[in-house]
This record gives C-alpha cells, structure tokens and sequence, in this order.
C-alpha cells in the first residue's frame, strides 16, 4: 500500500514568497493538507490564477499550474474545463483580481456554473501593488491612492456572487483550517462553480482587517458556522437568528432558559436562495460573521452541459472531405 | 515534418476552350478593361474576344427584397454553366432599415465571364434596382452605357420621398447615357402567384423569384438546378410559398422571352471559362476558413475549441463552426473579446487547438491574452477580419489596416507569426498553415483576413485531403526517473532545435505536473525568474524562434511577369484578385510587370530581398495608408511606391493599372 499523501507532497521546490506572517501562508497550508486528505490526483489537479498576492498560489501547489493575467484566470480555466472536463479545477484570486479588474468574468464563470473550485482571498486591500484600496475596501479606508479615505462603497463578494446565480456560497477563515478544511472539501465535492470567500489578513497593508470577527478570544460571539439542517446559532447555543416575519429581517434573540426556545431559531437551508440573501447581508458587527456552506443548490455544470449539447458529444464523426462537397459541387473537365 | 505541398489556385492555366462567348443580344460590355477604353459607345465596341469577356451584374432593392438570394442563385447557375465568377455582397449597416430608404438598400455584385475572374468588378454593367432608393445608392458606380432593369412599379411618389428624391429620375434626364428598361416587375408577380393563394405580402415576396427568371433568360441559363434548390428551401413551408415563388420564376422567364418588350431586353450567354479539371464549388472567405480550421484539427487530430464574440465582419465565422462539431470543433460564445482569447489559450492548455477571432477592436481587447501565449509558449491561432478603423470605424467595411497590429502590436518584444489569406479559397489553406506553425513552434499565431474576403465568394476548386501532411504536436517528454526535480522541468522545457517548440505537456498527464505563467521563466527549468541575462537569452529565444519559421515557408514566388524589369506589384492579403487583373491587363499591353503576393509577413520568406531586388521600382498597393510599405522597409530596408486605399472599398483594377502606368517610365505617354 503507498503512504497516506501529507500536505508536504503538494509542496514544491520554489521558495514560497509571501510576506512573514501572511494570511496566505495558512490556507496554502489548509489546501496542501486538504488534498492530502481526500487523496487528490496532482495530475489531475490545476490551480489556475490570475495577477495579484494570492495568485502566486499555483507555483507553491505540486499539481499543474497556470498563471495567467490580471483578472482573466475564469475564462482560462472555462477554456481549460472544456478541452478536459476530467480536470479538478481550482480558482485563485482575490478582490483586486476578482471583483476589480476581472469581475465580468468571475460573474459569468458563476452563471455558467463550470466546474470548479473558487477561492477569493478577500483581504480588502490591494497587497502586491503595495496598499491601494480595493473594491471590498470599507469607506474611508486611507490608501496611498486615497489619503483623505476611500469613498466607493464596497462590493460584498458573496452577494455578488448570489445576484450573480452562484450555486455555492461559502466562507471561511485563512488561519481557521479546521473550519476552513471541510468549506473546501465541500466546494470540491460540488459539481459546478463553487465560490468560497476567504478572509486573508494581509499583514502589511491592512492587518487585521477581519479582527472583528476572527480573534479567537471573541470568536464564539462573532461568528455563526451554519451548517445545513441545523439552527443558526451561536455564543455557545445561547444566541440565535430568527425571521422577523413583518420586516423580513433576520434578528438575534437570546436562547434557552432567559429566551426563545430554540425551535425557534431559524434552521439552516442551504438551498434557500432567500435565506441565503439575509445571511450574505447580514450587516458586519451587528451581527455575527456567517461562515460555513452558506448556499449549495447543484444543477447541471457549464461542462457538463457544453459536450452534452455538443452535436456529436465531442467524437469527430464526419469527415472534411465531405464536409467541403456538401452543397453544389460541380466537375470541370 | 516540411511545408505542404504548395496548392496553388487551380484556375491559372489559359486555354481556349473555343465556346467561351456567344452574345446574342445588342448589349454587351466588359468589365475590367482600363477605363480609357471604357468611354460610352467605345466601350460597346471595344475588344469583344473570348478570352477576356466579362460582365458585371448588381442586384439592388429593399433589405427585405431577397437580394442576396437572388444573387447567390444567379452565382450558382453562373456556376453550373461552367463561367468563372466572382460575387461580393452589400449589405446595409442597419439590420432592419425602413422600407425604401437609401441605407437599407441590400446589393449583391457578380463579375461573371469566360476567362479567369478575379474580382467582382470594377462597375457593373448591368443594374437591376427594385426600388428607387436602390437606384439612387447604385448609379454612382455604373458605367457610362450600362443597362438598368427597374421595377417600375416601386416608383412612385411615396418611394421618392423615403429615398429623399426630388423628381422622378426617369423623366429628369440623369439616366439619359443609360438604357434603361423598365418592368412592373411587382404586379407582373401578383399577377403570376394569384393562382397559389398567397397574401398579399408573401406573393409581393416572391418578386426576386421573378426577377431572378428575368436574368436567367438574359443569360439562357437553365431553370431547372433554381427548381431543385427552391423544392429543398422550401420544403418545410406551406406549399404555396413554393409553388408561388416557381410561378414567379417561370414568370419574369416567359415574360423576358416573350413580351413585346423582348427585343429590348437582351440576351448574352457567357461560356464555360478555362479552369483545371476537378471539383468546384462555390465558397466565401469566412466558410473556407471555418473549413480549413477543421481541416487543421482533422490533421492534427485534435479538438478544435474556437471561442469567440460577436463582432463585425468576424462573427459569421463563428456562426459556421458552431455546425462544424462532427469535424472536431467546438465552439464557446465567451463574455467578451478578452474572455475569449483567454478561453482560447485555457483550451490550448488543455491540450486542443485554441482559437479565437474577431476584428481590429476586438483584436485590440485580446492583446494582452496573446503576450501570455507568447511568454508560455502555447499554441494559438488568432483570426482577424479585419475592417475600417480606427477605433469602431467602418464595421462593414473592407480594409488591411490591422498589419502593424498584428506584427507590432504588443507590450515589450513579442513577436508572433503573421500569415494572410489572399482569397477566398485560400482562407482554407492559410488556417491550416497558421494551425500547423502554431503547433511546431508552440506559438500563438495570426490568420488575417478581412471583411472583402469573409463576405466575397467564387469557384474554389476542392482539395484533396490526402495531399496535406499530418499536423503533429511536439510530443510530450517522458517523466524522468530522477530526484532531482529540475530534471522533470529541463524534460518539459526542451525545445525543439530547429522550430524551438517546445513539448506540448498539458494537464493530465501522468507525472509532468508543473507550473506556467506570464513571468519571466528560466530558459531551463521554467522555473520564475528575474535573473538579467535569462531575460535576454528568453527575448533572443522568442525572436529566434519566430524567425526559424521562414525555415519552415515556402520561398516566395513570382506570380507572373518577368524575373527582372523595371516594375514589380507586390501586395499582401484581399487585393490579390484587383492586383493579378491589373498586372494581366498591363502586360496585355505589352507592359512588362511582374507580380509577387506576399501570404507571410512575419515572417517573410527568405529569398524575398533578393527576389524584389532583382526591379527598380516596387509598386505596392494595400488598403491602408502603408503598413506593408513599412514593413518592407523595416525588415528589408527596401523602398516601395504606395498605392494607399482607405475608402472602405476594395481596390478597382483600373486604380492599380493607372499606378502602374504611373510607374512605368515611358509606358504613361505611350499610353496616351
């Protein structure tokens, strides 16, 4: 029998080139390990990105890897997935690259619904141009492009995605493996375009960013890891989400003995299309950070579809030399 | 793995084959002769010789007259009778254009004859307009003495006004150095159809039916290959639209035969024109080079992912490969142009041959996607129709204004092969040229075209398959059995020495995972690299590697003419037909000119220098205002005379001739 893969047998021998103390460092290591885990096929297996931090991931992944230009990666990867619809595709990008530049095509990459894996790392900032605001910056961010504070309001990535008709939404944490881990396994189990957001702390130029949420002392109060088929809870059990049914709002009610009872608390359904828009607006501070499988609606894949309309499902079956003698043809001589 | 074998087009052997011309009428004309012989009444009875009998026919009405229907069977009867032809159709810029005005008159054109045929006219001599506006539109470009067919029946006050006419311009004289013969063709087709049962509106649709009987009489042309065509066409509609529309056509026939007004209409019948034995048929630009990119995938065996955006003159291109999938092609309507340069080189990726099309603006859109082709040494073929510009310019419109684009048109030095399609017919060849470089040399590589050749269309002879060699990809290395991984990187990055195409390793395949992308990589291991001599060995290794090309083309031939003299016509792309009936006239006059068409501009053939050296002076017409010029000048440090045309039209013969007696010491004098 081979030897269980480690995350050290999707490294590679470059020299990994993020600033010390990068968000990106801990999910590299959570998808190294993750591969690992579900005995991934690096042959089979392609990280494509595009310009940014975050894109320098395919050349620290031993498996294939392209990188390509700023903000283009899905329409690579779309082109990659049909000439070889058997390749595990997994996407790289961030919010400058995805959301910026490249958003046009991260929306139709979700729409199409093609398979494959897409992690945003959304660190509200652009890092390798060295600290420009970036389109999920929050107003007033002060940048060496805005020093008087940004003032664009932000996109919210799994929105975008939502009004986009994604059919996987999820989030996760870059130093948060053990949470972030089965968010990715999930996504590589669904068979279309599954959109993960990951909140990436750069350490240079927006650190700690995500603090509000992401300190483990405060962590059970500030984050809801929704899990389908169970109710949104959080603090422990002791709070939880429950419809306002006159406003259509979701609000936070106290639990248990001093509360509501937790029937009461709205259970999570991850084919919700309306519950997933309340969780992805939630409004940040107020309420807890929705983590986990937010939404997860299969239907058929861009791929699957695309060889399956084919004429011939992709076998050549005639021949050019008939094709040109279609129609009139007539002889001289 | 050499050239192919060359193909060179199959209508170039003269020969007489004695029945090539009966006129029978009174009215007869010649299109490409130079105009100081075309003067009203001359013209009629200049040099009417088999061997260079022409005539040029424009059907104009309404968008929704079935003009390019009516055309497109004229051409097919044209072809069945054996004549050499060439058609070029005119559409408006608007899709759906009120009735009866000026820019929603639809033409299509044929320059139809017995001897080789290589343009679709300089100026139609015959005219038939359906509507006042499409006269109006059409006038301008007749000659002096041609024969118009009106529908008289569409003119009327109401179509003036939608025309923007003043007066009736059949009573103020403008088309006195005309003959003008006038039908009502409209009620001459109810009248016909009234039979069958159809609307109003149907049976008034059936008035290019009529018209269409009316010219195949004038030409003597058979009916019967139209009935067979129309039973197919109209197969699923209700019967009567067939029987109607064959009623009508039997119709304008019978009326053309045997009206009173027959001894006005008259009748020429053009022969078979000399061509080699084999198979024809009739082909545009855009489907031939849709044709020649399956041709290339069957060769190469191997999937053809052709991504695309909609985009004027290009799209059609799409269109036919999207009904090409049992040859080996897929087609991918992409979010936009760069998306779809993108998909192209993630599918070549992936180990099919990725394509991607569009024109000038588009193309621009792509740019950066094709710098990446280049820096990660993927195959690509990049197909450009191009069109007026700059910026949206003249999207229905002809120009060759995208050279500099294609050759020079990148960030940093990057260099690419540039081929150009100089027909029609040729579209097949040059996509499977373009495919086959793509592949030795792992580079992405450009096809242009443009909006004459996409939309022209003439007698394309077939090609056999079995005369085109294999298209092999270089093949993938072994994983070596190393611990040192930089041997596996070393394995993958091996080029080829001569092509310096590198092994085509995509994902998939068993124990060669590695890493690719737009930075600098090591010339060894493809490993990143910023390393300051790497950088320079990888740009000498991208030129070279384009250069090696011309190691792998044909030397560049002379097309006719002398081998030395004192004029040479060298072009490049669409004007191919104006230039070769330029020069054929030319040195019927007894003027010795040589041609020399250039197919591949990046790079160019070898011998080309020595080649052109050999005349003191070289003519060099193109529709732009003298990018090839630069070029030459560039690469060869040669010096040409340009011939520039913008005007979104296609060169005429007569434009080229008179630049050739221009430039021909002596020759403008004598002429005179």
């Amino acid at each position: 029998m081979n030897k269980p893969l480690t995350a050290k047998d999707f490294a590679t021998d470059q020299e990994v080139r993020w600033c010390p103390g990068c968000g990106d460092y801990a999910i590299l290591k959570c998808v190294q390990k993750t591969l690992a885990d579900i005995e991934a096929n690096p042959d089979k297996t392609v990280f494509v990105s595009g310009i940014g931090c975050s894109s320098r991931f395919p050349y620290y992944m031993n498996a294939y890897g392209f990188h390509t230009i700023h903000g283009r990666a899905p329409a690579f990867a779309t082109g990659l997935k049909i000439a070889n619809p058997e390749l595990d595709i997994w996407l790289v990008t961030g919010d400058g690259d995805g959301l910026s530049i490249g958003g046009n095509h991260l929306l139709h990459v979700l729409r199409r619904n093609v398979d494959m894996q897409i992690m945003l790392f959304n660190n509200e900032i652009y890092g390798l141009t060295k600290g420009q605001f970036s389109p999920t910056s929050r107003p007033g961010t002060r940048s060496p492009s805005t020093p008087a504070g940004s003032i664009d309001s932000p996109v919210n990535p799994c929105a975008f995605a939502l009004g986009a008709n994604a059919r996987f939404i999820a989030r996760g944490i870059d130093t948060d493996a053990k949470n972030l881990s089965p968010v990715l396994k999930a996504a590589r189990e669904f068979k279309g375009a599954a959109f993960v957001e990951i909140f990436q702390n750069c350490i240079v130029y927006n650190k700690d960013r995500f603090e509000d949420f992401v300190a483990k002392k405060t962590a059970a109060d500030t984050q809801l890891h929704v899990e389908h088929g169970k109710p949104l809870l959080f603090a422990k059990g002791e709070k939880g989400l429950k419809l306002n049914t006159q406003t259509l709002t979701l609000e936070i009610v106290d639990v248990g003995e001093t509360g509501v009872p937790v029937e009461e608390v709205l259970v999570h359904d991850e084919t919700n299309l309306a519950l997933a828009n309340l969780l992805v607006h939630l409004p940040m501070g107020e309420f807890p950070m929705p983590l986990g499988v937010i939404y997860r609606n299969p239907a058929q894949s861009f791929d699957d579809a695309f060889w399956q309309h084919h004429p011939t499902q992709g076998k050549r079956t005639g021949k050019v030399a008939d094709a040109l003698r279609k129609g009139s043809v007539w002889k001289k001589g | 793995m050499g050239p192919p074998k060359a193909r060179q087009p199959a209508r170039k052997s003269a020969g007489n084959s004695g029945d090539a011309l009966v006129f029978t009428g009174r009215f007869v004309m010649l299109a490409d002769l130079p105009p100081n012989e075309c003067e009203t009444g001359s013209r009629l009875m200049a040099k009417i010789t088999p061997e260079n009998s022409s005539v040029v026919v424009r059907f104009a009405g309404d968008s929704g007259d079935g003009v390019q229907l009516l055309g497109s069977q004229f051409a097919e009867s044209t072809a069945l009778a054996g004549s050499d032809f060439s058609t070029f159709p005119d559409f408006p810029a608007e899709i759906r254009a009120p009735v009866g005005t000026t820019f929603g008159v639809s033409a299509f054109q044929i320059n139809l004859g017995a001897r080789r045929i290589s343009t679709a006219g300089d100026q139609p001599d015959v005219l038939v307009a359906l509507n006042p506006a499409a006269l109006k539109v059409n006038l301008p470009l007749l000659q002096k003495g041609a024969l118009i067919v009106l529908n008289a029946d569409a003119f009327n006050d109401r179509n003036f006004a939608k025309a923007h006419i003043a007066a009736d311009p059949r009573k103020t004289g403008e088309l006195d150095d005309y003959q003008v013969i006038e039908i009502g063709i409209s009620t001459q087709t109810l009248e016909a159809v009234k039979p069958h049962g159809l609307s109003k509106s149907d049976a008034e649709q059936c008035k290019n039916f009529w018209a269409l009987g009316a010219v195949l009489w004038m030409f003597g042309r058979d009916r019967q290959p139209i009935i067979d065509w129309a039973h197919k066409k109209f197969a699923k509609k209700p019967p009567e639209i067939l029987t109607g529309n064959l009623a009508a056509l039997d119709a304008g026939h019978a009326y053309a035969e045997t009206a009173e007004l027959s001894a006005e209409i008259p009748q020429f019948t053009i022969g078979e024109a000399p061509m080699e034995k084999g198979e024809y048929r009739s082909i545009t630009g855009a489907e031939a080079l849709s044709l020649g990119l399956a041709a290339a995938g069957e060769l190469a065996d191997r999937q053809i992912v052709f991504c695309g955006y909609p985009i004027t003159p290009a799209s059609s291109i799409l269109h036919h490969l999207s009904r090409m999938g049992d040859l080996g092609v897929a087609t991918f309507q992409a979010e936009d142009e760069i998306a779809a340069a993108c998909a192209a080189i993630g599918a070549s990726y992936g180990g099919s041959i990725g394509v991607t099309s569009s024109s000038g603006p588009g193309i621009a859109l792509k740019t950066e996607a094709i710098g990446l082709a280049i820096a990660t040494e993927l195959p690509m073929v990049i197909v450009n129709s191009q069109r007026g510009g700059p910026s949206t310019g003249l999207p229905t419109k002809t120009e060759q204004s995208d050279l500099y684009q294609a050759v020079y048109g990148r960030n940093a030095d990057a260099p690419m092969p540039v081929i150009a399609a100089y027909s029609p017919g040729d579209c097949f060849d040059a996509a499977i040229e373009a495919t086959r470089t793509a592949m030795r040399h792992m580079t992405p590589v450009f096809l242009l075209t443009d909006g004459y050749i996409a939309n022209a269309a003439g007698p394309w002879a077939l090609p056999d398959m079995d005369d085109y060699e294999p298209i092999k990809a270089n093949p993938a290395p072994k994983a070596p059995q190393s611990d040192d991984p930089d041997d596996l990187k070393k394995a993958i990055w091996k080029r080829d020495e001569k092509s310096l195409g590198r092994p085509w390793v995509a994902p998939g395949m068993e124990g060669l995972t590695h890493r690719i992308g737009g930075i600098e990589k090591d010339i060894e291991t493809g490993d990143i690299s910023y390393d300051a001599a790497n950088h320079q060995a990888m740009s000498e290794l991208r030129a070279r590697k384009v250069a090696s090309v011309a190691d792998f083309i044909p030397d560049q031939t002379i097309e006719q003419g002398p081998e030395k003299g004192s004029l040479v016509v060298v072009g490049w792309g669409s004007t191919h037909g104006a230039i070769w009936r330029a020069v054929t006239v030319a040195n019927e006059e007894g003027l010795n000119v040589a041609q020399v068409h250039l197919r591949w501009l990046n790079p160019l053939p070898k011998n080309l220098k020595a080649l052109l050296s050999n005349y003191d002076r070289i003519l060099l017409p193109e529709m732009n205002m003298g990018q090839c010029a630069t070029l030459l000048r560039d690469k060869l440090e040669l010096d040409v005379v340009k011939l520039n045309k913008v005007s979104g039209q296609p060169f005429k013969i007569a434009e080229i001739t008179d630049a050739i007696r221009e430039n021909l010491p002596g020759a403008k004098q004598a002429a005179e």
